[in-house]
């Protein structure tokens, strides 16, 4: 298996690790037993989201996708984020082994689940915006 | 501490040594005969054959017409289960004896005869990673044809009973099959006083290349072929010899059998002490037995990450290990064999295998031991799941 080294990169310095203690919206998808966990903190002001952070248990696919996909949505209007797909991720890190490709599913979707807590937060229902945030009930490779 | 490399994945593959490579060399230049012809250079080989042949034999106890060269582990495993499962179907008996944490070689190729009408009983190991003879005896049937355990388990170390399985299979008159992949150079085998029947070895875990390995088969099994052709091994298996490959694995096994205490004594001191530091680490455990064990074997969980970073980490700091997660099988679950001695999947993911050798220095368990203990700590500052282990919640509930 090869990881790219854009991959390699974002694994060696992620961007944008840590928490956001007042955030507007947490999300958290995947689970132990799987062997990975994602956790996205943003801030938003005005409808942009103005920081943005995450906590990753999981292989070097899933905290590099982490820390690319809070890289594509950070300063970007919350319209513009919630349209980040899985493939922009996987392109925007010069590829992932298809073994891996779960793990940009899964940051899409720890996006998605910080964006609907935001929503949920501001007394907006979240599922006519954003869908359905279905939890894998399998783990996946 | 600088900077520096080091290679703790010895279980996975070895570094061709110096005295093997030099021994090996001749016959992949001068002496490049095959070992059928009839002039010099082909004698020359069949010569270096024979000679290995007897290297080998000598080092585990056996009788030198009782060595088979094949390409590696998976095919000596192969062929001893799947045509020991043909010598049983012809009288009847369709029974296959192994345990829940042999090596994929075997594991895989009792799945393939399940799949052609053989009934496999999967013995359990217990939470040390080790086999109980009595429930070997306990699943030999009337029909059963074969029992095959592993010497010593390629993920946790641990050293199985072999005599004493080897007694059972005796006495109840059942083949016995060993794959020693692990155990040949790190621990004394006598073929003949274990009372095995059947045993698979491999050159590249004990620095000879990949692609050579062995099956003793002792007088009177008589299995038949798995590689059917030329009358190359006594017309056993086909193929024409990999005579460097032959010659390396007998070098090879000469050097690492030729003083076993000593090795034994060299590697357990440094594998203690990276045991002792590294489970100094909060939330940490040791996998399989501390005692009955590889010399050279550590396996140890981190709970709270996960093992492909750690190893990714590892590796950014010139550190070469191996994981039992499920990220780097390529698989659902992590390691089958953590599974076996009771982890559960989030721990098991969080495994470091590291496998020394020879090469082994007291600066590189110093080294691993600097690395490892900060690595851990920074995977853990933004692990999630680190976050619930920490306020005691119950993580593997789900």
């Amino acid at each position: 298996m090869i990881y790219s080294e854009k991959v390699m990169d974002h694994f060696a310095n992620p961007r944008n690790v840590g928490e956001i203690p007042d955030a507007d919206g947490v999300g958290e998808v995947g689970n132990a037993k799987c062997g990975d966990i994602m956790k996205m903190y943003i801030k938003v002001d005005d409808g942009i989201i103005t920081d943005v952070k995450f906590k990753t248990f999981g292989c070097g696919a899933a905290v590099a996708t982490s820390s690319m996909a809070t890289e594509l949505i950070k300063g970007k209007p919350i319209e513009e984020a919630m349209k980040l797909t899985n493939s922009a991720v996987v392109e925007a890190l010069d590829g992932l082994p298809t073994v891996k490709l779960h793990c940009s599913v899964l940051a899409e979707q720890a996006i998605h689940a910080a964006l609907s807590d935001y929503y949920t937060r501001q007394g907006v229902d979240p599922k006519p915006i954003l869908g359905e945030v279905a939890p894998p009930d399998t783990c996946e490779i | 501490m600088e900077k520096r490399f080091v290679y703790a994945d010895n279980s996975a593959t070895t570094r061709i040594t110096e005295p093997v490579l030099e021994a090996m060399m001749p016959y992949l230049t001068e002496h490049y005969g095959n070992a059928s012809s009839i002039y010099g250079i082909g004698m020359d080989s069949a010569r270096a054959i024979l000679k290995s042949r007897e290297t080998v034999a000598k080092a585990i106890g056996a009788k030198t017409s009782e060595i088979y060269f094949t390409s590696g582990g998976s095919e000596a495993d192969n062929w001893a289960i799947k045509c020991a499962a043909d010598v049983g179907a012809k009288k009847g008996k369709r029974h296959i004896v192994t345990t829940v944490f042999e090596h994929h070689a075997v594991l895989h190729t009792c799945e393939y005869l399940e799949k052609h009408g053989f009934e496999v009983t999967y013995v359990p190991v217990d939470e040390m990673g080790l086999v109980h003879p009595e429930e070997i005896e306990k699943a030999i049937r009337d029909d059963t044809c074969l029992v095959t355990v592993m010497f010593a388990n390629n993920e946790i170390g641990t050293i199985q009973p072999i005599a004493e399985i080897g007694a059972i299979c005796r006495s109840k008159k059942v083949l016995f099959h060993t794959d020693a992949v692990q155990a040949v150079g790190n621990v004394e085998i006598d073929v003949a006083a274990m009372n095995i029947d059947l045993l698979s070895m491999s050159g590249h875990k004990i620095h000879a290349p990949k692609g050579i390995g062995a099956l003793y088969m002792r007088t009177g099994v008589n299995l038949p072929n798995l590689i059917h052709g030329g009358a190359q091994e006594r017309s056993k298996r086909a193929g024409t010899e990999n005579v460097a490959g032959i010659v390396a694995l007998a070098k090879a096994i000469e050097l690492c059998t030729a003083d076993i205490p000593a090795k034994q004594k060299k590697l357990s001191a440094m594998r203690d002490r990276l045991i002792a530091e590294l489970t100094k680490i909060p939330e940490s455990r040791l996998n399989g037995d501390p005692k009955k064990r590889l010399a050279g074997n550590i396996n140890i969980s981190f709970r709270g990450i996960e093992g492909e970073s750690l190893l990714l980490s590892l590796d950014l700091e010139g550190i070469c290990a191996s994981s039992g997660s499920a990220c780097t099988s390529g698989s659902l679950d992590p390691s089958h064999v953590l599974l076996a001695i009771g982890l559960p999947h989030s721990t098991a993911h969080g495994s470091l295998r590291l496998s020394l050798s020879d090469d082994t220095t007291e600066e590189d368990v110093d080294y691993i031991i600097e690395k490892v203990p900060k690595i851990v700590e920074k995977l853990r500052a933004m692990s999630p799941l680190w976050e619930r282990i920490l306020r005691d919640e119950d993580i593997d509930a789900e």
